[in-house]
């Protein structure tokens, strides 16, 4: 008997997946494991927090708050903590105003970020998202570097049912663009979607180009609604937050597309970006699929990280 | 926020402090939390940081400062030789099979690591070294993943297999070897979907390729931009599927990269290459001393160190010369350590050894516990279960090593650390006592007769 319940409880820990037992753990054990709160408590906060990549910098501050929070608010219990910080969070990332207003209008969305990162599968989705809203949607094929970029866009358009215009193989990109435009104008489409190559924010002449596009953008619809969404891998590091400073600087960003957040990553480098930056995440990748693409709660994205 | 450079940082921190003989506990604790910090900021996993803080810090306490640096330069020293412990003392070449036998690699990560790219700049490098590889469309998924390996095995003259996307991987796996073997084709590269390390369905396909068709090697390439989740990622990649290699992909950014020790600390397996751009040549061999000091942010203060042991080590010839040419022939390492042993117990012990070395500077404290025959016998089994590398040199043993021994000695891994600090005080000892060298290999306390050697 005892040999069979600890053989049942291998198995089921076994097949459990690893990484939710650690979360568990760590959510028990920060929030429940403590009987008081002390340094011990916010060490493991501090582990919480970096482990779900907000950084260090960001988590010392988000601690100095809570600590203050303790402080003001008599708090005794560790796990009364717990729903504090998700508010104190949340609230933060939750901006003034309509973020989708531009969802209802003409507006030029320009998807930009490192590579593989996910902007030709957001463009895709999001292209999804906008027929089914009933908007006439245009695609810009403006990845004419990497190998076959343009007849992966082509699938998706062809999957949503929307048109595309692209080039062959090494075709300047603001040339790509600018057809776009004028073709978006002779349509007279809702919404125009352009991919961009991935490129790592660190080559000056990768950005110089996509400062050539973005200003052809302006230049030939002065005044209209603009989007333009950095896409951020939700695995990233604190490397995103240069990426984040370095695309700002090419191009105003109005908001971030954080995918893969159907993997384990916690994609804390959200919180760190508008922590620093002020850029709100508009949506957030789900998986591989066209309906995978959600607007950004942040409620429930500041629970995930203390949950699973 | 910029980045501040560790050694800045360090530098502040320690600006007041002369250099002085030895790291004490407090030097090593404030120069530590920087290097925490600093490991953090690379994105290195909070648990590995923690533990590798942990063996830095046995390490640093107490051990010597050369002249010429602060404590803190002291201390980014051994952090950096423990940094490129982890990642790898040197670099790892891939091992093909043997003469014309095919090898097989599989390469397979997380969706957008680079995988693609990664497998067409590798058939290219293995085109260098006179192999002629054929890559094999294994991403059935990805819309025009086919296309774009085609346009890339194109652009490098390299055959691509594919079956178009109706076909399991499985399927086309077996059928790219046969293919390969009629048209002599020698390495075999299997692109495969990105995929979650926590998508069952999908780590299956990989476990079902390796089980139908040999994979000789699996790469798994990562992002070098990842964060924390680098460890999960890692871990169930090789625990599920098996993974030989790693390729860090996108390294021409300007992450830290603090990916590569968070995986080799958890995995264990080599980093074999890194991607240095988009173009197809850009794929280079991996330099774990290059990237201890990328991790670190830094590179100013490594050559400064650099600089002063080769001053220090100047010194040491001159006015030492005799010293340590007779430590080197008498060089103690674990070896000497089992032989006296075996000479102590013939002679009745150490306690009564002791009596027999006045004045020698060798306080008691610097022998407590040795006196302990139980201890003794523990002290036996840990260097018994150590390999022979480990024993002639005990610089080798990095934590792994450590947990290893402890593991096949039966004790704490606490009694392990414990013992080889004591050991390297000893060795210290010994050079304190140049006097009492002997000429010969086999005494260093020739005067003492008999060629007995202590223990500690
Ligand atoms: N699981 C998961 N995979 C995603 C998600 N978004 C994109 N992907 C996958 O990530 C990989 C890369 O996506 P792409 O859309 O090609 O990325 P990209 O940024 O256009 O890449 P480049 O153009 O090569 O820079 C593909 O395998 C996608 O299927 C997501 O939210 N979840
Ligand atoms: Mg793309």
């Amino acid at each position: 008997m005892e040999k069979e319940k600890s053989g049942f409880f291998a198995k089921l820990k076994n097949g459990l997946n690893k990484t939710r037992i650690n979360l568990l753990d760590g959510l028990d054990s920060v929030f429940h494991g403590f009987s008081e709160i002390d340094d011990d408590f916010y060490e493991e906060l501090e582990e919480v927090l970096v482990m779900a990549d907000i950084g260090v910098s960001t988590t010392g501050e988000i601690i100095d708050e809570i600590k203050t929070l303790v402080k003001v608010e008599h708090i005794k219990k560790p796990e009364d903590c717990r729903d504090y910080l998700i508010n104190l969070l949340s609230d933060r990332l939750n901006i003034e105003g309509d973020q989708y207003a531009f969802e209802h209008e003409k507006s030029i969305i320009f998807v930009i970020g490192v590579n593989g990162v996910g902007k030709t599968t957001s463009i895709g989705k999001l292209a999804y998202n906008f027929k089914q809203d009933k908007k006439k949607v245009l695609i810009a094929a403006a990845d004419t570097f990497r190998a076959a970029a343009t007849e992966q866009l082509e699938t998706w358009a062809e999957r949503v049912g929307v048109p595309m215009i692209g080039a062959k193989e090494g075709t300047d990109p603001a040339s790509v663009i600018y057809d776009a435009l004028q073709s978006a104008r002779a349509r007279d489409v809702d919404i125009l979607l352009c991919d961009t190559a991935g490129r790592l924010h660190n080559k000056k002449n990768l950005m110089e180009e996509l400062k050539k596009m973005n200003r052809i953008i302006d230049r030939e619809f002065p005044g209209i609604n603009r989007e333009n969404l950095l896409v951020l891998d939700a695995s990233t590091g604190q490397n995103a937050l240069n990426q984040a400073k370095e695309f700002k600087e090419a191009c105003d960003i109005t908001g971030i597309i954080l995918t893969k957040m159907d993997g384990t990553a916690k994609g804390g480098i959200a919180i760190a970006i508008w922590n620093e930056l002020k850029i709100p995440v508009k949506y957030i990748g789900v998986g591989e699929g066209i309906e995978d693409l959600q607007k950004f709660d942040s409620k429930s994205f500041v629970s995930a990280i203390f949950e699973d | 926020m910029a980045f501040e450079n560790l050694t800045d940082k360090l530098t502040k921190v320690f600006k007041n402090l002369r250099s002085k003989g030895r790291l004490t506990e407090e030097d090593v604790k404030i120069a530590l939390k920087e290097v925490k910090l600093a490991l953090l900021e690379a994105d290195v996993n909070y648990k590995v940081v923690k533990n590798f803080i942990k063996s830095v810090e046995e390490r640093a306490v107490g051990s010597e400062v050369l002249e010429g640096l602060n404590p803190g330069q002291a201390v980014v020293k051994i952090v950096n030789e423990e940094l490129t412990n982890v990642l790898g003392s040197e670099t790892v070449e891939l091992k093909f099979e043997p003469g014309q036998a095919t090898t097989v690699i599989m390469l397979c990560g997380l969706n957008g690591a680079g995988k693609t790219t990664t497998a067409a700049k590798l058939a290219g490098q293995f085109i260098k070294k006179g192999k002629k590889p054929l890559l094999v469309a294994l991403d059935v998924y990805r819309p025009a993943a086919i296309k774009q390996l085609q346009v890339n095995g194109e652009k490098q003259g390299v055959d691509v297999f594919s079956m178009g996307d109706n076909v399991s991987p499985v399927e086309i796996a077996k059928q790219s070897l046969e293919y390969a073997a009629k048209n002599n084709e020698n390495v075999v590269i299997f692109d495969t979907a990105g995929r979650l390390q926590i998508d069952e369905e999908l780590m299956q396909e990989l476990i079902n390729i390796k089980k139908n068709v040999t994979v000789h090697k699996t790469l798994l390439v990562v992002d070098a931009m990842i964060g924390q989740d680098s460890v999960n990622v890692a871990k169930d990649f090789n625990e599920k599927v098996g993974i030989d290699g790693l390729i860090l992909s996108k390294m021409d950014g300007d992450t830290r990269g603090g990916a590569a020790l968070s995986i080799k600390a958890v995995t264990g397996v080599p980093i074999l290459y890194v991607g240095m751009g988009e173009k197809l040549s850009d794929l280079e061999q991996f330099y774990p001393d290059r990237m201890a000091n990328r991790i670190l942010g830094m590179g100013d203060v490594l050559t400064l160190i650099d600089k002063v042991m080769a001053e220090s080590e100047e010194i040491d010839k001159d006015k030492e010369k005799d010293m340590r040419d007779r430590l080197k022939k008498g060089k103690f390492d674990f070896n000497d350590y089992l032989e006296s042993m075996n000479q102590m117990k013939k002679m009745g012990g150490l306690s009564s050894m002791l009596g027999l070395m006045p004045n020698m500077g060798i306080s008691k404290d610097d022998l407590e516990g040795a006196v302990d025959e139980k201890q003794l016998k523990q002290m036996e089994a840990i260097v018994l279960s150590m390999t022979k590398k480990e024993r002639s040199n005990p610089k080798i043993l990095n934590p792994q090593r450590k947990h290893r021994i402890a593991k096949g000695a039966g004790v704490d891994i606490a009694v392990v650390n414990r013992f080889i600090k004591q050991f390297e005080q000893t060795q210290k000892l010994m050079k304190q006592m140049p006097g009492l060298m002997g000429g010969k290999r086999k005494g260093p306390f020739g005067g003492f007769g008999g060629g007995f050697k202590m223990p500690f």
